[in-house]
């Protein structure tokens, strides 16, 4: 015997409404709760310069030359000296990291894609058997 | 095939109405920008060596996606491209996510381009006299205007997109000449290149914006129902395209890594543009201007239409709300969707930096490569060869398959180094949207309607 397909509810407008709500909310919610805590770029870090003139700061004639024409001056960044190169120079990434936040991450991820991959399979059995019908 | 939604009662479809030509300016327009912008800051994490091997390391990263993508999309030819695709061969769950991956990364990408649209209008305004010049209405403008043209007519945009698209990469060969890279007038990489400066480490962290010289080349398929010879027109216009980038990436370093310092192109906003400043001359600054804001409006003008395509056929298919599954009467566009999605662009453009909104928007893109390595695996697997047609069959399955994973491992790692936080958010808010579907979502939509195509029953099931 043919198995009856499934018939889904229809969603009211409210219902449409406060998805669309909820997944608004969701997205900014994921760009905005780093920025807020100050935990985004959280990988940046200064070196300290001790001489900003341009050969202190490790350039050559070369660079010092283009770093001019693009309009940046040496020195430390002040009010008075704001087009200094200083801060984008001394600028790095500290790639220091905690193995146990790597592994978490790590764990983060497979485990999402785990669930993912489980539950959509599920999923899809039902799809599969409502489509065909029992037919090959 | 052709989808349809039901509008006042009334059957409406897409219109088949693009060729190979638009293909190749959809997937290049929404690409070229990252030569432009954003891939520079491979430099600042690793140096320039750094980018150039992350450039060609994600080169192959992306020659494993367009094979494998060639030959899915021209069996699954619907709009929504990977999100069709995942519905018939993973199933729901990894379908919505997968729609999410779309939407995301190319909303992400259409606000670094109107970031980068509105400062480059602010530099040129400050050289041209005019300090008060402000980004932010720009911004605005960038975004309103495309929805507009979008919302209008598929074909208008596009052949808009292919003139435009062309005129910037011109202008890259153009510069690239003009800087006579066979002498040392200008390219000067002897005594601006520096090494690596992080080491080997800072090469593997390159990776993560190594990524954005192609990013958004598979936005092909979401064409797939609009395109009037889906097995031809797609596999051609996606190898083009990545044949296309991988020149326009390689000449894009050349002249930058051999014309500034290392610490100036690694933060940089407009890097070709500076490029151009710095042969000081006026003809080649305007090109580069132009050049710079077309790729901008080029790339934002597909990512609209992409992430527009992929939202509408979530609705369509009630994986979101049903609204969002209707085509304008009279344009034959998703037009609620390309309105919904205004608003979205215009907050992370308006508010966000732009190394985070890159970041988010190649988060998405890298999920969605995982998921395609294991996809392609699942596709063989449930349909073998010779049991349904193929428009394309990709060579040496499943070594793309298995370089793409392993890629996709390098640069996850390559994000967790500096970007850790923003790496966990997204995971988190992919998580939380998959509950949501499994746990609400899921009981609107029809299960037998999920699996549309005209093929047998996969092995297993």
């Amino acid at each position: 015997m043919a198995k009856t397909p499934y018939k889904p509810p229809t969603q009211s407008a409210i219902g449409q409404t406060f998805d669309t709500f909820f997944l608004l909310a969701l997205v900014l919610a994921a760009l905005f709760v780093p920025l807020y805590l100050g935990l985004a770029g959280g990988g940046k870090t200064m070196l300290e310069l001790k001489d900003t003139s341009w050969t202190g700061m490790g350039q050559n004639a070369t660079m010092q030359a283009q770093w001019e024409k693009l309009g940046f001056t040496p020195g430390p960044k002040t009010e008075e000296n704001a087009t200094s190169a200083a801060e984008l120079i001394a600028a790095r990434f500290d790639y220091a990291f905690d193995p146990v936040e790597l592994a978490v991450t790590a764990l983060v991820v497979l485990g999402y894609f785990f669930i993912v991959f489980h539950w959509s399979r599920k999923e899809y059995r039902d799809v599969i058997d409502e489509r065909f019908n029992g037919k090959k | 095939m052709t989808q349809t939604t039901a509008i006042h009662g009334e059957k409406i479809s897409l219109l088949r109405v693009l060729g190979p030509g638009h293909v190749w300016a959809l997937g290049v327009g929404i690409v070229l920008v990252g030569e432009y912008m954003g891939w520079n800051f491979a430099v600042g994490k690793g140096g320039a060596i750094a980018a150039l091997i992350a450039c060609w390391v994600a080169g192959l990263l992306y020659t494993c996606v367009a094979m494998i993508d060639s030959e899915v999309t021209s069996t699954v030819a619907a709009a929504g491209g990977q999100y069709a695709q995942a519905k018939h061969i993973v199933g729901p769950l990894m379908a919505f996510n997968v729609g999410l991956f779309l939407v995301f990364a190319y909303t992400m990408l259409e606000a670094a381009n109107a970031i980068t649209l509105g400062y480059l209008v602010q530099t040129v305004g400050s050289m041209a006299g005019f300090p008060e010049t402000h980004d932010k209405p720009f911004i605005v403008l960038t975004i309103m205007f495309l929805a507009w043209l979008n919302y209008r007519g598929v074909y208008a945009t596009l052949t808009f997109n292919l003139v435009i698209t062309a005129i910037a990469f011109v202008a890259i060969w153009v510069l690239f000449f003009a800087v006579q890279p066979w002498s040392s007038v200008y390219m000067k990489h002897g005594e601006l290149l520096t090494g690596l400066p992080y080491g080997w480490l800072g090469v593997l962290a390159a990776l993560h914006f190594g990524m954005w010289y192609y990013l958004g080349i598979e936005g092909t398929t979401q064409a797939a129902e609009e395109v009037r010879s889906p097995a031809r027109a797609l596999p051609l216009g996606t190898m083009t395209g990545i044949i296309t980038l991988l020149i326009a990436a390689t000449m894009t370093w050349y002249i930058c890594a051999g014309i500034m310092p290392w610490e100036y192109l690694g933060q940089a906003v407009t890097p070709l543009f500076d490029a151009a400043r710095l042969t000081d001359s006026n003809v080649l600054m305007v090109l580069l201007f132009i050049g710079t804001i077309f790729s901008t409006l080029a790339s934002a003008n597909g990512c609209i239409n992409d992430a527009s395509r992929a939202w509408f056929s979530m609705g369509r298919d009630r994986y979101l709300p049903q609204v969002f599954g209707a085509v304008h009467p009279k344009y034959r566009t998703p037009y609620r969707s390309i309105v919904f999605l205004v608003p979205v662009a215009l907050v992370f453009a308006y508010f966000a930096p732009l190394d985070q909104v890159i970041t988010f928007s190649i988060l998405s893109g890298l999920l969605e490569y995982t998921y395609m390595a294991i996809g392609v695996m699942m596709f063989r697997q449930k349909w073998p060869l010779g049991t349904i047609k193929r428009g394309y069959v990709h060579p040496f399955h499943p070594l793309p398959a298995i370089v793409l994973l392993l890629l996709c491992s390098a640069t996850y790692f390559a994000v967790f180094l500096g970007y850790g936080t923003q790496l966990i958010a997204m995971m988190v808010f992919y998580i939380v949207a998959s509950l949501w579907f499994a746990l609400h979502r899921y009981k609107f939509v029809r299960r037998g309607a999920q699996f549309t195509m005209p093929w047998p029953k996969p092995v297993g099931y």
